[in-house]
């Protein structure tokens, strides 16, 4: 289509903003300077014309496939090129590159590379680490099997030490320990970091890693012993080959086990590792990351369900007058706005682990693992409530576009498809819930036997306090101020510290009914998971309220009080049982809680379009005609429903295949 | 052979399972009527779903195209008619993927809206396919709201025609079935003129493809709207119009008819207009949502008892992933709600099969209430087995998200339904203004429809459950359900009426309190659906197990339904802090109970393996091997031009500069 004008109910409502979006814009990115620099990639890639190429809708996956790979080794020949070499802008280039999608290198970039540089010895960085650099090595990391996932002990792979030959010896002994799922296995890589259970002198030692060559370099054909494949097509995830490898008597020699840890020594003597409590960083900062991307995935739907939302009329709600956009229906409003702030929150959560994560990994280095226990919990649930949460949320906006948010066109498919296994992988949230209960049971078990406790469960100190007034209902009431951020964050600990309790307590009851703790822990894991979640909705809280007072721009500041505000009060609205039950609220303050939300919607109205502008995405990353900046949906839709492959011809072969010799004998 | 982890689930089964099948069928002989129609279709080639995963969306096509000419010989063949018994069973059988199913709203619109004279001509052509209808009413810029279409259709009194146009971008149809390729004729609804008065929206047929070779016949632009989520399989498609003639007697005239001389003449309720698509609310329920919650329960299910995933109990072999309390708590009230609206959809059937022998018999009082229903649980229905598929999927973990598991078809088939005809959030606030008016009425002492008598009734009062067993007595939660639905009718009832007294005009009271509204209807709908199940429970033999099972799952559903909206019930103290924790504990045990016929309950769906088309949840079991299997088919792991074109130089370090 030709270049067209803005449409004119957007150009309305960026008039009408109460906020300059770019100040927001540079908070979300952590300052100016940050913002001009994300742009300056962004712009390397978007005026690249080796980047650019059909609308992947209309692709097959080995095409999806093949269009990765291609940008892929572009992307990294160019990456070096460019000097580009910070962490997190190297993730903006792959992501503009990728738009947003997973790519065959992931892995290789992701995890291979890291583990060697983490995990190999010197003598093996210089083997593999420089061909890695360099490409001639392609690796993917081989954990999950088909019968195993988050309960790495169950993996059933082993590397059985040969000490006559020096070599492992590695197989695949059952159908369920066929690794599965690994990205870039399929077709991609050439080697893999294989996880696999150590057997030497007739004893096994557990999980350890090997380096095993699965294809021939020169030809790529899979080695003799090696089975490789593509595990076929998936809900998303369509450039990914995500593969199988099944391994027969495959000899590896004893240099190829990782070893800067535990070591295998020529005769088969097992050395062990020091402390295992160092591979607790990593998952902390692969699970900082999901929080991260929770965020932007649902920044992504929200902008596309927000604009065009503005930019559709519908129906009427004054009789005689024109059909209202649909931004203006309380419903819609009550859909998306609440969203919205929720991509704000997580957003900051997101910042803040990060934050953490870095911190304490300097304190790492020095020796100091004491607060890991607790950001390791911490992260688990986040992980698992943000990922939850999003999950939800972009399929709400999906759904608020109605018909044509099913259409492909509209991208949020795709948001949904790429984001969904979040909730799987890296730990499966019901999981992650669970282990984020362990640390919350043993800090309440901590607090009950006299001691403090620290940190964000440091609210369970006040329990014990509690206790020594009579058991009265009223003794938990919180005074709330439903227009005061820090006093629904009082709410929020008492909710979960309501819910700690009493899982704990159900917990110690199953206890004294039982034998085994297993199935006390069993019988109480609905409860468990409750209280995580509750833990982890207060701490969401907790950050954006303490987000507000560092905003410098009273403006900014006000849209983002209102959006604080807005996230608390429907999470009460939401959970009214709980704080009922709890006594923290009264009947009177939920419906007041419930006005409240309703209100805060029409405030936040007039922003809405603003606030999703200034997520700052540009419409090729966005990949949605529903959600372009400019507006022009209608005609942008009809554009790209031209270019779909059964429109090839104008008269599908299927007619003179099927109908025409049907018709005929009729 | 079967998987011993789920042979085990099948030995200690409390019930009858072919029992339960025949319930679900509603009698022994449906169920060997359905069986005999699966058998036939799954064991012809022509209809095999096998490669389905890794077709594209044209060979998709071509395939359904195929199936549905296929399948009219078979019909014939097998001496099946559209009024016999097995119509019915063809398309669960044929699990999806055949075209022309447009076709079947086409002719059911012309047999509802059209004159007999209009029925006689086009019944016959289209029954024996001469021609492909479709139906074209949703476009570009408007779906629910239907009065806002754009399309128009202008009365020439010269010509005796009617000229079609899409005046504008926004008016160009969008969405309707078979027409993107298939379709030679379609309904479109479009604005009536006449003498430049414009008479709202009416029905035309329009013939848009040629009968000899299928070229779009002039002033015709249409083509297919590009994919989708899911259904790849269908050419959901747009149509623009452009000085379209056709002739007088292609308007749809049962009821509106527009005379030669170009007067209007109006016979019966323009209401009458929308019954088709109310009907078709109703009659998508079963074979579009309720048969993919079922796949998705005995996949999940299935899987579930196969999986195995850490200990429960040190030295202990791994424990089967549904022994976890929290794979219960995800999977079994999705179970239980299967159940619920499936005895919910057969009350409905019966409903309407009444209301349309009324219909047709020119007495429309039923209308408002057979529209507030149907409206108010599509959308409940729709919405509640959406989530519960999403669950599913999610509840099998990483190998949910292969498409080989069949749950992320099931799902993004399921999830258009939320949409299509009528979208949820509109059709709730159409029944909670039939609610709002009918609580009105029931105050001021008039007569109400019969679904809606218990407005009439407000008791105040407490929930007398003593113990967390009082909470397994259908009255007890009954009537929670009712009182919750009644304080949210009467409470946005008054609501409205305050903003209204205090000035505020009619329609921004109503769009200030549809939050409130929608979550009214809601409560009015679920309320049903536990009453529906505990009466239906009720009446069921006590032999062979069935009606113990059919109770725990009622009590499960409905136990479900306070314990995750727990605030509903809590608000005005009908049931206290402490009733709140039997509630909990109750549903906890009876997670437990159900767990043991878990099996047996998604085996009494009775789906074929062909029918599921699924790695995870096939009958035997055999999970690990299928799923390699069929892995191995993928076209992905034939060779790749990527590898020559990309890989090769990449590992050859060819591209240079690395």
């Amino acid at each position: 289509a030709a270049a067209m004008t803005m449409n004119a109910d957007l150009r309305k409502e960026r008039a009408a903003a109460t906020f300059q979006p770019l100040l927001l814009t540079h908070i979300l990115d952590g300052g100016p300077e940050r913002t001009r620099r994300r742009k300056e990639i962004e712009a390397l890639v978007l005026n690249d014309p080796d980047f650019q190429h059909e609308d992947l809708n209309f692709l097959s996956r080995s095409q999806r496939y093949e269009q990765a790979i291609r940008k892929s080794s572009l992307m990294v020949m160019k990456l070096r090129e460019y000097g580009i070499a910070d962490p997190e802008e190297i993730f903006w280039f792959k992501s503009f590159v990728h738009r947003g999608r997973p790519e065959p290198l992931d892995l290789h970039l992701g995890m291979f590379l890291p583990t060697l540089l983490t995990q190999a010895t010197p003598e093996q960085q210089d083997r593999f680490f420089m061909p890695a650099w360099n490409l001639e090595i392609i690796g993917t990391y081989a954990q999950t099997e088909m019968g195993h996932g988050t309960h790495l002990r169950g993996l059933e792979t082993t590397a059985t030490y040969d000490p006559a030959t020096q070599e492992f010896i590695l197989n695949s002994p059952t159908v369920t320990s066929i690794k599965w799922w690994p990205g870039g296995l399929g077709k991609t890589s050439n080697h893999a970091i294989v996880l696999a259970q150590l057997y030497t002198q007739g004893q096994c030692k557990g999980l350890h890693a090997f380096i095993v060559p699965i294809r021939q370099l020169g030809t790529h054909e899979p080695l003799p012993g090696i089975t490789v494949g593509d595990i076929g097509p998936k809900f998303g995830y369509d450039e990914m080959d995500n593969g199988y490898l099944k391994m027969d008597n495959f000899r590896i020699p004893r240099e190829n086990m990782l070893m800067k840890y535990a070591q295998v020594e020529p005769d088969g003597t097992y050395v062990k590792p020091l402390s295992d409590k160092l591979t607790y960083g990593t998952m902390v900062f692969i699970r900082s990351i999901i929080v991260g991307e929770s965020a932007r995935s649902l920044s992504r739907a929200c902008t596309i369900a927000i604009r065009y939302s503005a930019v559709r009329h519908q129906s009427e709600l004054k009789p005689g007058e024109p059909e209202p956009q649909i931004l203006d229906y309380q419903t819609q409003q009550y859909k998306l706005f609440p969203l919205l702030a929720t991509a704000y929150a997580f957003h900051f959560v997101g910042a803040y682990i990060k934050h953490t994560y870095h911190r304490i990994s300097g304190d790492i280095n020095e020796g100091d693992l004491s607060e890991l226990p607790e950001l390791h919990a911490l992260t688990a649930g986040l992980k698992a409530f943000t990922s939850w949460t999003v999950n939800a949320g972009i399929e709400e906006c999906r759904m608020a576009c109605g018909g044509h948010g099913y259409s492909r066109c509209s991208g949020i498919p795709d948001i949904y498809v790429t984001f969904t296994p979040s909730c799987t992988y890296e730990g499966e949230n019901t999981v992650m819930m669970l282990q984020t209960a362990r640390f919350l049971v043993k800090s309440y078990t901590q607090v009950n036997s006299g001691q403090q406790v620290t940190g964000t469960v440091s609210y369970l100190n006040d329990l014990s306090r509690q206790r020594i007034q009579p058991q009265h209902v009223a003794a938990r009431t919180v005074t709330v101020r439903i227009n005061d951020p820090v006093s629904l964050v009082e709410a929020y600990k008492a909710r979960a510290a309501w819910l700690v309790e009493a899982a704990a307590k159900n917990l110690q009851a199953e206890l004294n009914h039982r034998k085994s703790k297993e199935d006390a822990w069993n019988r109480t894991s609905v409860d468990l998971v409750r209280a995580s979640e509750a833990h982890c909705h207060y701490v969401v809280v907790k950050l954006f309220a303490a987000k507000l007072p560092e905003v410098s721009n009273a403006a900014v500041r006000a849209v983002l009080t209102d959006l604080c505000l807005l996230y608390a009060l429907f999470g009460i609205s939401k959970n009214t049982g709980d704080f009922l039950q709890a006594g923290i609220l009264t009947s009177a303050q939920i419906t007041q809680v419930n006005q409240h939300v309703k209100e805060l919607l029409a405030v936040i109205r007039p922003n809405a379009v603003a606030l999703v502008d200034s997520f700052d995405f540009h419409d090729v990353h966005l990949g949605s005609v529903l959600g372009r900046y400019d507006g022009n949906v209608y005609e942008n839709m009809f554009e790209w429903a031209k270019k779909s492959p059964l429109n090839k011809t104008e008269v599908h072969e299927s007619f003179h295949k099927h109908l025409k010799p049907m018709q005929a004998k009729l | 052979s079967v998987n011993p982890d789920l042979a085990s689930e099948r030995q200690t089964t409390s019930f009858c399972v072919e029992k339960l099948t025949a319930l679900l069928d509603g009698g022994a002989e449906q169920t060997r009527i359905r069986r005999a129609v699966v058998e036939a279709i799954q064991s012809d080639p022509v209809f095999s779903t096998e490669n389905q995963y890794f077709q594209t969306q044209n060979e998709r096509y071509e395939a359904a195209v195929r199936k549905a000419v296929h399948l009219q010989k078979k019909m014939h063949e097998m001496g099946w008619t559209e009024n016999g018994p097995e119509y019915k069973y063809i398309y669960r059988a044929l699990s999806g993927d055949v075209a022309f199913l447009l076709h079947r709203v086409f002719m059911r619109s012309i047999s509802v809206l059209g004159s007999d004279k209009q029925i006689a001509k086009w019944i016959p052509l289209a029954t024996q396919l001469r021609l492909i209808g479709s139906y074209a009413q949703t476009e570009l810029g408007h779906g629910t709201y239907l009065q806002g279409l754009e399309t128009t259709a202008v009365f020439d009194i010269a010509t005796q025609e009617f000229i079609l146009n899409t005046p504008k971008i926004s008016a160009m149809k969008w969405w309707p079935g078979d027409m993107g390729r298939s379709a030679t004729h379609t309904v479109v609804f479009a604005q009536l003129y006449i003498h430049g008065k414009c008479y709202g929206i009416h029905p035309f047929i329009v013939q848009i493809r040629s009968l000899q070779d299928h070229s779009l016949c002039p002033g015709i632009t249409a083509g297919d709207i590009g994919p989708k989520m899911n259904f790849e399989a269908i050419d959901n498609g747009y149509l623009m119009l452009k000085n379209v003639r056709i002739p007088r007697e292609n308007m749809l005239s049962k009821f509106c008819e527009v005379r030669p001389d170009g007067t209007y003449v109006r016979q019966g309720s323009q209401q009458i207009n929308y019954f088709t698509m109310t009907t078709v609310r109703i009659s998508l329920i079963s074979d579009e949502v309720l048969t993919p919650l079922m796949k998705a329960c005995t996949i999940a299910i299935r899987y579930s008892v196969v999986r195995r995933q850490s200990k429960l109990k040190p030295g202990e072999q791994e424990a089967k992933i549904l022994d976890y309390q929290t794979q219960q708590e995800k999977l079994l009230p999705q179970l239980a709600a299967a159940y619920a609206f499936h005895f919910i959809n057969h009350y409905l059937q019966e409903l309407f099969d009444r209301g349309y022998r009324e219909i047709q018999r020119k007495n429309f009082d039923m209308l408002p209430e057979l529209h507030a229903l149907s409206s108010g649980f599509k959308a409940v229905i729709t919405h509640h087995c959406t989530a519960a598929v999403e669950i599913c999927l999610r509840a099998c973990g990483g190998h949910g998200y292969s498409l080989l598991s069949g749950l992320p078809s099931l799902y993004t088939k399921i999830i258009a339904s939320c949409i299509y005809e009528g979208e949820n959030t509109i059709l709730l606030l159409q029944t909670a203004r039939f609610l709002i008016k009918c609580f009105m009425a029931a105050s001021a002492g008039h007569p109400v429809p019969p679904s809606v008598t218990y407005l009439a009734a407000v008791k105040p009062g407490k929930c007398p459950a003593k113990n967390k067993s009082d909470f397994l007595n259908p009255d007890i939660y009954t009537e929670a359900y009712q009182h919750v639905a009644v304080r949210l009718i009467s409470s946005t009832a008054a609501k409205l009426q305050d903003l209204i007294q205090s000035g505020a005009k009619k329609y921004d009271a109503w769009n200030q309190c549809t939050v409130q509204l929608a979550q009214a209807a809601k409560a009015h709908c679920h309320y049903i659906t536990v009453k529906n199940f505990a009466e239906t429970v009720e009446k069921l033999e006590t032999k062979a197990g069935i009606q113990r099972i059919m109770k725990h799952l009622c009590d499960l559903f409905a136990l479900h339904g306070i314990f995750s909206n727990t605030g509903a019930f809590l608000h005005d103290g009908y049931i206290s802090a402490a009733q709140t924790d039997m509630v909990t504990a109750s549903y906890l045990d009876l997670l437990a109970v159900i767990r043991k016929d878990a099996v047996p309950l998604v085996d009494a769906f009775d789906f074929t393996d062909k029918s599921l088309n699924s790695a995870l949840g096939s009958y035997d079991g055999q999970v690990y091997q299928r799923l390699y299997e069929w892995a191995q088919k993928s076209p992905t792991n034939k060779m790749s031009p990527a590898y020559e074109r990309y890989l090769k130089p990449l590992l050859h370090n060819t591209l240079s500069k690395l």
